[in-house]
């Protein structure tokens, strides 16, 4: 405690200046590298557009995750268009700069990436749980091809092919954004966990589920979306947020592909002579910002199975 | 096969729609295992038919063939008219007219007593949220249990789930209901409230058949009753001279098995 806080110096231009000042942390560092940790090296003139689309993110998760918001429906509809909305803003065209995709980083790309990935593979995830029970062969065969070949590879090694090996397989001239291509693999990755979970949940439901459905003229995806997915998303809930969670922490491992995430950022702040032998502060630091979106989804993960808590066990 | 074929089934009536359900030498195997053998039979408009049997015997694949739960490998079944095949628009306008009760309820456990019984309105018949309300609420009446609407089936007992069942089976308006042990899975004091139930909606035309081993009920209400063994119709008789007067040795042995305990 002593050395965080009360020994700990909060200004100062480097390192020598903190310890000259007092023996405990020198948060310095991370004042002065702030703007860093947050934007990466998006433009500085061009930094109201990641506010407005973080400003965006809020009003627009409100709404999807409490059911009390007001105007709730109409706010669903509008969410929609948020994924599009915020593309524009960040990667610019049509009236706006142009911001290259290299010059994302710091939080701003973990909450990119992990938003991204936590968005798509929900949705994909499901359809390829569902795909894996389909009765149509061909449905069911890709399913289970794709879900254990993406579980069966490292992330990592998914995120090479995505910075180096794609470049091999598409026509010469064709040139494909290297954070859309980490986007895509993050995606994929995540939904064949996804799927996974969730089809653990579909096993959970009892076979009189659907035959009520089907007794009553349901067709296939009427009963899916009304009957048998509340409930099993409901049973998954735990597993889907673990995913999420992991999926989150995993955004770091771009890293190795030259994005500069949180870490990547502090690493090269390690790498300035003013502030090297810090990285107890810079990786505390990244640590605790995990950890507060973490334990954020836990939490809501928590609330949410209370919220949905129908069974009453007597 | 039959034994004695009552005045209704040996009418020879050239069309098949008088007839709710009609099953024509129909066969059904799971896997190597014979589970229905060359089943013919009738149901005419408005009957009540009991279905009855040893464990195993096939009535619930008997039943479950007619809204195609299972499906049936040789052989014709025609409900209200229609010709059940692989076509899949048939079967869906076929389980529009069939409702169901199970003997394990199969509610929702994520929805109200009401939305369970709003649902197929809504999204199969397309009914106005406020109609559907209406007529749920209307059925739930007459089941008795129009103060629970608001509850989650997991809050209610077990005669109580198997009444909003019967609600939302009658919330489709079917022409035919399909009982599957309804009363099987309920504690001895409510199979009474289920059966009570049962028995009005008996009064009120619907065709009605009934997998159940409650003779009082077959007694009360069938028109006929059926006794199944090993996937074979046994046995059809009225219910006096199927309980008074059995042909068939099997028939008595399962009688006497049932009312002597």
């Amino acid at each position: 405690m002593d050395w965080l806080f009360l020994d700990a110096a909060f200004t100062g231009g480097s390192r020598d200046e903190c310890s000259a000042k007092a023996g405990g942390a020198c948060w310095a560092v991370i004042g002065e590298r702030l703007n860093l940790f947050t934007y990466g090296f998006y433009p500085v003139a061009e930094r109201w557009r990641v506010n407005l689309s973080l400003v965006l993110l809020i009003f627009t998760l409100f709404p999807i995750l409490f059911e009390k918001a007001p105007y709730r429906k109409y706010a669903l509809h509008i969410a929609v268009a948020f994924p599009f909305v915020t593309a524009w803003l960040l990667v610019g065209g049509l009236g706006l700069t142009p911001v290259e995709t290299d010059q994302f980083g710091g939080f701003m790309l973990t909450l990119v990436i992990g938003i991204t990935g936590i968005g798509f593979s929900l949705p994909i995830g499901i359809l390829l749980a569902l795909g894996r029970q389909s009765k149509l062969p061909a449905i069911q065969i890709f399913s289970i091809g794709f879900i254990e070949f993406i579980r069966g590879v490292p992330l990592i090694t998914l995120l090479f092919v995505a910075s180096t090996m794609l470049n091999y397989f598409l026509p010469p001239g064709v040139t494909f954004d290297l954070l859309l291509r980490v986007l895509i693999m993050v995606t994929l990755f995540a939904s064949a966990y996804m799927a996974e979970v969730i089809r653990g949940g579909l096993q959970a439901i009892p076979k009189g589920q659907f035959e009520a459905a089907d007794s009553m003229g349901l067709r296939y995806w009427s009963a899916m979306r009304l009957i048998v997915l509340p409930q099993a998303m409901k049973i998954s809930i735990p597993g889907i947020v673990n995913t999420f969670i992991g999926l989150y922490k995993d955004t770091t491992l771009v890293i190795i592909i030259g994005l500069l995430d949180p870490l990547g950022i502090g690493r090269a702040s390690l790498a300035d002579t003013r502030w090297t032998g810090l990285s107890t502060e810079v990786y505390l630091f990244v640590a605790i910002f995990f950890f507060i979106s973490c334990f954020g989804m836990a939490r809501y993960s928590q609330h949410l199975e209370n919220k949905l808590e129908t069974d009453h066990k007597r | 096969m039959t034994q004695k074929p009552e005045s209704a089934n040996e009418k020879t009536k050239s069309d098949a729609g008088n007839y709710a359900v009609t099953m024509r030498d129909v066969h059904k195997w799971y896997g190597k295992f014979h589970v229905l053998k060359n089943i013919n039979l009738n149901v005419e408009v408005g009957e009540k038919i009991v279905i009855c049997g040893p464990s195993g015997s096939g009535k619930s694949t008997l039943i479950r063939c007619i809204n195609r739960l299972e499906e049936h490998q040789q052989g014709e079944i025609t409900v209200e008219g229609i010709e059940l095949s692989h076509d899949i628009k048939n079967i869906e306008i076929i389980r529009r007219e069939v409702g169901m009760v199970f003997q394990h309820f199969n509610l929702f456990p994520h929805l109200t007593v009401l939305e369970n019984c709003t649902l197929a309105p809504i999204w199969v018949r397309k009914m106005p949220l406020a109609e559907a309300n209406a007529i749920a609420m209307q059925y739930l009446e007459r089941v008795k249990i129009p103060e629970q609407a608001d509850k989650y089936p997991g809050q209610l007992s077990g005669g109580q789930q198997q009444r909003v069942a019967i609600a939302r089976s009658l919330c489709m308006k079917p022409r035919i209901l399909l009982f599957d042990e309804p009363t099987s899975a309920l504690d001895p004091e409510m199979i009474k409230e289920v059966l009570d139930v049962m028995i009005q909606l008996a009064s009120e035309g619907i065709t009605m058949i009934c997998v159940t081993h409650e003779m009082g009920f077959a007694r009360t209400v069938g028109d006929r009753v059926i006794f199944m063994d090993n996937g074979e119709i046994i046995e059809e008789n009225n219910p006096d001279d199927f309980f008074l007067n059995p042909q068939h040795e099997r028939t008595k042995l399962f009688l006497s098995q049932i009312l002597n305990h």
